[in-house]
């Protein structure tokens, strides 16, 4: 056992509204540049939709993620190394930029030039890649809401096997939200598609990082993550993604996509994990196993012997008590309402969601609510259907989803009988497999939400770092316990690609950690002159007027 | 010995090979963040697809031709029994073939990066630099060896071009040697010298980054913030 943390999220579906903030903040701080307007570290897609970029689940068109090989072995599914490395110079996965949508903006200028004339001035979109006038096609939310659906929302791959029971006449027709960032997976396929070693999980936090100094723009990663959630950077050749907002995880905050997310539907926990079980549990024969392997790598923070582990893998004590009281580990683990996001992409990602239930709340208000026998059934009468959720969130698993639904119905019907004052009926809870009090935990967890309960993020430790000084020039590897020298990989462990993962500790002072992500574009540091003065003259338009 | 042979054959190599080893340390140094192949794929592919593969493979295949040509002496092809008259065959036969993969490649990399304006717009003054010597390199180094040697006569550069350019590296010039070959062989000579010149200030450094190591490496990579504490009172 080798006790790692993961900084986790959950995502509540219930209270999406769609509202986009998350999304707009989320650019305000890390994306508002140029060669960067079409990203969106974070984006809110509806469902049933084609997404960002369109069809990004499909994975026999995109090849993202891992498969398993005849012989039962973890591969990336985009092939090999040196697959990988004969078609550097054309990648056959990789989007393209209308994939995405062309970025634009508004000749906002002519609004206050024109010269007096009988017509209104009109500011006509311009297209950020070019500069010149365009005609929008697609944008990052062409079909919110279902706008276009009859046209586009068939196309969604999460209704294969559907068939008949997906109706997209007005009375019928069902949606939800999906916000979506980086899932910083435990078996991160960007990381092991990238041929410059530039990717990296820290070891701390189980963030995932583009290190900007290495990433040498071969957009492998682009291609590998299944979730579409790297992006290049036209400006500036690099890759990009999702920091997990790591400054303001490492001071305690919550990201920024959580701080402003009106609907408070967001959780940020840790969870532990035994590293040593991961790529097993990854290559689980059975796609719907691969839940049920994913929380078996999570490691229980109430067991001794695990925090004994912990502290002996170096977690700091503070940080070991967090994860006591993560609401990540709660919703996953304790309370089983969580799901990952396509876990047959078998990258164990860690960016989880609670199913939505509530748009059909009306089927259960129909039931009685005192006999459990009549809240269940109605579940497989809801509007969203349970097939459904169960292709985005359990590998097409209905037993998976029909539990989590059940728990949260029966939460509702626990509380509404104790609220309304009638006597709590243990029953309901019993029917849905837990106790009372798990019940009026998660209720208070779910439906209270306080601030302090959704974000239980330790801060960083610096004083970690050690004497620096003392260390200048020194191995980074010279340490108690160390291997000793200064060789990337542990001597028991010859570094060899048969060696799944490595623990890069010869990067022993502190890593340029994406460093140039949140340089503004016209800082002359250590960017190169000669091509740098060049894109002040650019002619494509400053970002948002 | 004229001092334009001395400028051509020796000052023009020497400042070259300083500019391209000092700049690659200047830039390699400050300059990571730019070092990438910026790559334009996502903003179109179809025409990248063809242009992309063709040129590389095609310069993989060229830059093997010259290091057999030009940095192997023609004493070791001989010993294994490959004549003059064999080993022209083979290197007009292979370079042919080698410089129309590379000028295809190149000249629709060209012309896409014309015709589209959203690659158009990514160009920046160095790109121009680089193709403008690439063009220069490429069309001279046909002509050299398709050209020459099919429609006017061979030229054995092994005789003289080759031990000239690996005189430079043995720190022995002999620029007398560089005054014979025909004219299309000193401008492609020269050319080399001015894409070395300009090689580390433009994309073209992405060459040395080529991922060879990504062979033999796992594939999960983790990286500690901060060096592990010192325990024990080290």
């Amino acid at each position: 056992m080798h006790v790692k943390a993961q900084v986790g999220m959950v995502m509540n579906l219930d209270k999406c509204i769609g509202c986009h903030t998350c999304s707009v903040t989320c650019k305000q701080v890390w994306t508002n540049r140029h060669g960067a307007e079409y990203i969106w570290f974070n984006n809110v897609e509806t469902k049933p939709g084609v997404g960002y970029p369109k069809r990004w689940e499909d994975q026999e068109e995109w090849q993202g993620g891992w498969e398993l090989d005849r012989k039962g072995r973890l591969r990336l599914k985009a092939g090999g190394r040196l697959k990988k490395l004969l078609q550097i110079f054309w990648n056959p996965d990789l989007p393209e930029i209308d994939d995405y949508y062309e970025p634009w903006t508004y000749d906002y200028e002519k609004l206050t030039t024109a010269p007096l004339s009988e017509h209104d001035p009109v500011a006509r979109p311009k297209s950020q890649l070019t500069g010149k006038d365009m005609s929008i096609k697609w944008g990052p939310n062409w079909d919110d809401d279902l706008a276009g659906a009859p046209e586009h929302a068939l196309r969604d791959p999460d209704l294969e096997g559907l068939g008949e029971q997906v109706k997209l006449e007005y009375e019928q027709a069902f949606m939800f939200y999906l916000p979506r960032i980086c899932e910083h997976c435990l078996n991160p396929s960007c990381v092991a598609s990238c041929p410059s070693g530039a990717m990296y999980k820290r070891e701390e936090d189980g963030i995932v990082l583009v290190d900007q100094e290495k990433c040498r723009g071969w957009r492998f990663c682009v291609s590998g993550c299944p979730y579409k959630k790297v992006y290049f950077n036209h400006n500036t050749g690099k890759a990009e993604k999702c920091t997990l907002c790591y400054p303001r995880i490492e001071a305690g905050q919550p990201t920024i996509c959580s701080e402003t997310c009106v609907g408070r539907l967001r959780y940020l926990g840790l969870v532990l994990y035994d590293a040593d079980r991961v790529e097993e549990a990854a290559s689980t024969p059975d796609e719907k196993d691969l839940l049920d392997a994913q929380l078996g790598v999570f490691l229980d923070p109430e067991d001794p012997e695990v925090r004994a582990q912990a502290s002996r893998d170096g977690i700091p004590d503070d940080w070991i008590e967090a994860a006591r009281r993560s609401p990540v580990h709660a919703l996953a683990l304790r309370y089983r309402v969580a799901l990952p996001l396509h876990p047959e992409f078998r990258t164990l990602p860690m960016v989880w969601y609670v199913p939505p239930l509530s748009p059909v709340a009306n089927a259960f208000e129909h039931a009685e609510p005192g006999d459990p026998d009549d809240v269940f059934p109605a579940i497989d009468a809801l509007r969203i259907p349970v097939d459904y959720l169960a292709n985005l969130l359990s590998a097409g698993d209905a037993e998976v989803i029909r539990g989590v639904l059940k728990r949260l119905a029966a939460m509702r019907s626990y509380m509404r009988r104790k609220e309304v004052g009638r006597r709590p009926d243990a029953g309901l809870a019993e029917a849905a497999g837990m106790e009372p009090a798990d019940v009026e935990a998660m209720y208070r967890l779910l439906a209270i939400a306080k601030y302090e309960d959704r974000y239980v993020i330790p801060q960083a430790h610096t004083e970690l770092a050690g004497r620096l000084m003392e260390q200048q020039g020194t191995c980074g590897l010279d340490f108690e316990g160390g291997p000793g020298n200064c060789g990337a990989v542990p001597a028991s462990e010859p570094a060899t690609n048969e060696s799944f993962m490595l623990t890069d500790m010869a990067e022993g002072r502190m890593p340029a950690e994406a460093a140039a992500n949140d340089e503004p574009d016209d800082q002359p540091l250590r960017l190169n002159i000669v091509e740098m003065l060049e894109r002040g003259s650019r002619a494509a338009p400053e970002a948002e007027a | 010995m004229s001092a334009g042979a001395l400028l051509l054959w020796v000052v023009i190599p020497y400042v070259a090979l300083t500019i391209f080893v000092v700049g690659h340390v200047w830039r390699y140094r400050r300059d990571q963040f730019m070092w990438t192949s910026r790559s334009t794929q996502m903003l179109e592919s179809r025409w990248l697809r063809w242009g992309s593969t063709l040129f590389h493979y095609g310069t993989f295949l060229a830059i093997g031709g010259h290091v057999i040509g030009i940095a192997i002496p023609a004493a070791v092809p001989d010993a294994f029994g490959i004549d003059e008259e064999g080993y022209h065959l083979i290197s007009v036969s292979a370079g042919t073939l080698a410089g129309v993969l590379v000028l295809a490649g190149f000249v629709i990399l060209l012309y896409r990066r014309l015709r589209f304006p959203r690659v158009a717009a990514t160009t920046t003054r160095t790109d121009l630099v680089a193709y403008g010597a690439l063009t220069v390199a490429l069309v001279t180094g046909v002509i050299a060896t398709s050209g020459w040697n099919l429609f006017v006569s061979g030229y054995d550069y092994r005789e003289t071009v080759a031990p000239w350019f690996r005189g430079i590296f043995l720190l022995d010039p002999n620029p007398e040697l560089m005054t014979e070959p025909p004219l299309i062989y000193q401008i492609h000579a020269l050319s080399a010298w001015l894409l070395y010149a300009v090689w580390p200030f433009t994309r073209l450094v992405h060459a040395w980054s080529f991922p060879i190591q990504y062979l033999g490496r796992p594939y999960i990579l983790y990286r500690r913030r901060y060096a592990p504490a010192r325990t024990g009172g080290g």
